[in-house]
C-alpha cells in the first residue's frame, strides 16, 4: 500500500517536473530570494523559540519553556483576546460596506472613474501618516470628532483614551483604511456577471430587494470569500495603525498579537520568547486561513 | 403623458438617490484628507481653537517650511526613494519572468508559498533578518531595508503577473516557437510587451507598498537611513502637539502616492480585482 502510494506520487510529480522544467529558468531567480529571506529568518525563528535568549546576555537552550511560559502568560492571552475582538469586526465591517460601495460605483454614472478614484485613496495613503492624522482627530478635547458628535446631540467620547472604546476606535480607522479594498474585489465580481438572469427577474416583476438576495448574493460569494480571506489574514496582522495611533494601551487595552510581539522583541529585547509568539501567531494565521479556503469550497460548490 | 411624467419622476428619484449614495461613502473617505490639508495651512492657535476653524482664515505655509528647516526630509526623501526604487526594480526583474513561468507552467504550488509570504506576519522576518545584518554588518545603512522590503515587492509582482499571463492566449509564442524562437525570445519579444499593462499595475502596486512600509525601516534604519514613514513617525514622537507641522509632513509624506493613485485610478483598480481572485 505504501508502495503504491509512492509510485501515485512519482508519476504525478514527473508529469508536473516535465511541464515545469523548461520553465524553471525564469523562475529559479525569484525562488532563491523567496527562499533566503521566508525560509531563512523561519528556520532561525523557530530554533530560538526552543532558546532563552535575551540581547545581551547568553543563550541557552531550553527546549519548549518558552511556549509553557506563554501558557500562562496573562498579557498574551489577553492580546489573543484583543486580536480576535478587533479582527471581527475588522473583517466584518469593511465587507458589508465594501459590498453596498461596490453596488454603488457598478452603476454607470458621470465622473464615476474620478469618484471611484477618489474612494480607494485611503487604502493607497501611508498607514502611518494617516494614522497620525487619526490620532489629532481622536484627541477627547480638542479632536475634531467630539466637535463632528457634539454636532449631532451626542456626547464627546473618550476615543482611544479609554479601554472600553479603544478597540472599536481603532476599528472605525481600519473600516475607513479598507472598505475600498473589498469595494474593488467586489466590483471585479460584478463586473463578470451575466446579464440574463437579471432581464428574465425583470420580466417577472421582481424587485430590486429580491434580485439582490437572490441572483446577485450567490453569484458575487466567491468574490466575498476571497474577500474574506485577504481581509482576515491582514486585520490579524494589523500593526501600524495600533502601533502609531494607541501604542498597545491605554495599558494593554488594545495591544494585539502583533503589537506584543513588537514589544517582547524590541523593548524587552527578549528574542526567544518573541520568536515563540511568531511561532503561535503564525500557526494561528495559518488555521485561520485553511478554515476560511474550505469555506470558499463549499461556497463554489453550492 | 400621466405615465410618462411618472417615469420621469422615476428616473428622477433613482439619479438623487444615486447622488446621496455617492455623497455618503465619499464624505468620510474624504473628510480625513480635508482635515489633514486644513491642519497642515493653520498655525497652532487655530488648529487648537474650539469651536474647531475648518476652513483656514489666513492660510500659510509655514508648517511646511517648518518640516524641511528642523528635519533632513530631502535626505529622509532620498533614502524612501533608494529603498522603494531598488526594492520595486530588482522584484520586477526577478518577479515578472518568474510569474511568466509559473503562469505557463501552471505550478499552483508555488503560487501558494506566495500566499505563504502574506500569511507571514511582517515582525517574524525581523528578529532572524535584524541578527543576521548585525552579524554583517549592515545596520546603518540603506541596503537591510531594500532587500527587506523585496519580501513586499517580490509577491506582489509575482501575484499580478501570473494574472496577466494566465489570460494572455498562447497561440502567438507557439508560433514564435514554430518559427524557431527560444523560450526566452518568445517571452522577450512575444509575451513581454502584450503584458505591459500588467508590468506597468505591479510595478506602480509594489511600489506603492513599499513606499508606505514602515515597520522594517523602523527596526532598520538608523538616524540617517530613514525612510519617510519611519520619520514622520518619529516627528510624532517628539511633537506631538505640534499640529501643524505634524500634518503637513502627513502631507509631503503620502503626496507622491496618492499622485500615483489618481493618475492611475482605472489599472489599480484592474490589477486588484484580477490578482485577488486568482
Amino acid at each position: 500500500m505504501a508502495g503504491a502510494d509512492i509510485s501515485g506520487g512519482m508519476t504525478g510529480r514527473a508529469s508536473g517536473d516535465a511541464r515545469l522544467r523548461p520553465y524553471l529558468g525564469f523562475i529559479w531567480p525569484a525562488l532563491v530570494v523567496c527562499t533566503a529571506v521566508i525560509i531563512f529568518p523561519w528556520l532561525f525563528t523557530i530554533w530560538m523559540s526552543l532558546n532563552d535568549w535575551h540581547i545581551g546576555s547568553e543563550r541557552a537552550f531550553i527546549g519548549l519553556a518558552n511556549y509553557a511560559n506563554l501558557a500562562t502568560d496573562r498579557r498574551f492571552l489577553e492580546s489573543i483576546g484583543h486580536t480576535f475582538y478587533f479582527t471581527i469586526l475588522a473583517v466584518f465591517l469593511p465587507l458589508v460596506l465594501g459590498t453596498m460601495a461596490a453596488l454603488v460605483f457598478h452603476k454607470k454614472f458621470r465622473g464615476r472613474g474620478f469618484f471611484r478614484a477618489l474612494f480607494i485613496m485611503p487604502m493607497m495613503a501611508t498607514p502611518v501618516a494617516v494614522s497620525l492624522v487619526w490620532t489629532m482627530m481622536f484627541h477627547p478635547q480638542l479632536g475634531v470628532l467630539n466637535y463632528l458628535l457634539s454636532l449631532v446631540g451626542l456626547p464627546p467620547s473618550q476615543w482611544v483614551f479609554a479601554t472600553s472604546t479603544v478597540i472599536p476606535s481603532l476599528i472605525l480607522v481600519e473600516i475607513w483604511l479598507w472598505t475600498p479594498f473589498v469595494m474593488i474585489i467586489v466590483l471585479g465580481g460584478l463586473a463578470s456577471l451575466p446579464i440574463e438572469p437579471y432581464e428574465a427577474a425583470l420580466i417577472d416583476g421582481a424587485s430590486q430587494w429580491q434580485m439582490f438576495w437572490k441572483i446577485t448574493y450567490p453569484l458575487v460569494l466567491p468574490f466575498l470569500v476571497v474577500a474574506m480571506i485577504i481581509r482576515t489574514i491582514d486585520a490579524l496582522k494589523a500593526f501600524e495603525t495600533i502601533w502609531v495611533i494607541t501604542n498597545g494601551g491605554p495599558g494593554t487595552a488594545s495591544e494585539t498579537l502583533n503589537v506584543y510581539l513588537y514589544a517582547q522583541a524590541f523593548a524587552y529585547n527578549q528574542v526567544g520568547t518573541a520568536s515563540a509568539v511568531v511561532v503561535v501567531f503564525f500557526a494561528i494565521i495559518v488555521a485561520l486561513s485553511l478554515v476560511l479556503l474550505w469555506a470558499r469550497q463549499k461556497a463554489k460548490w453550492t | 403623458m400621466n405615465y410618462r411624467t411618472r417615469r420621469r419622476l422615476r428616473k428622477l428619484v433613482d439619479k438623487a438617490a444615486l447622488a446621496l449614495s455617492v455623497a455618503v461613502l465619499l464624505a468620510p473617505c474624504l473628510f480625513v484628507f480635508f482635515w489633514m490639508i486644513s491642519l497642515s495651512l493653520k498655525y497652532d492657535i487655530d488648529n487648537t481653537a474650539w469651536p474647531p476653524v475648518f476652513i483656514p482664515t489666513e492660510p500659510t505655509f509655514d508648517n511646511f517650511v517648518h518640516v524641511f528647516q528642523e528635519s533632513p526630509m530631502f535626505l529622509y526623501f532620498w533614502n524612501s526613494v533608494q529603498v522603494t526604487g531598488s526594492a520595486t526594480l530588482v522584484a520586477m526583474l526577478l518577479g515578472v519572468p518568474a510569474g511568466y513561468g509559473i503562469a505557463k507552467a501552471r505550478a499552483h504550488g508555488l503560487a501558494a508559498v506566495l500566499l505563504l509570504s502574506r500569511m507571514t506576519p511582517g515582525l517574524s522576518y525581523l528578529i532572524p533578518l535584524f541578527a543576521l545584518f548585525q552579524m554583517m554588518g549592515m545596520i546603518g545603512t540603506v541596503w537591510p531595508i531594500a532587500l527587506t522590503h523585496m519580501v513586499i515587492t517580490l509577491p506582489i509582482v509575482v501575484w499580478i503577473m501570473i494574472g496577466f499571463f494566465e489570460t494572455q492566449p498562447h497561440e502567438l509564442e507557439e508560433a514564435a516557437r514554430i518559427d524557431g524562437a527560444t523560450l526566452w525570445q518568445a517571452f522577450r519579444y512575444v509575451a513581454l510587451p502584450l503584458a505591459r499593462p500588467g508590468i506597468v499595475v505591479s510595478a506602480i502596486l509594489a511600489f506603492i507598498s513599499s513606499w508606505n512600509n514602515f515597520i522594517f525601516g523602523a527596526v532598520f534604519a538608523g538616524r540617517t537611513t530613514r525612510t519617510m514613514p519611519v520619520a514622520v513617525y518619529n516627528m510624532l514622537t517628539f511633537e506631538s502637539f505640534a499640529w501643524g507641522p505634524l500634518a503637513a509632513a502627513a502631507i509631503i509624506v503620502m503626496l507622491p502616492v496618492l499622485v500615483l493613485t489618481i493618475v492611475i485610478q482605472r489599472e489599480i483598480v484592474q490589477g486588484l480585482s484580477a490578482g485577488g481572485v486568482k
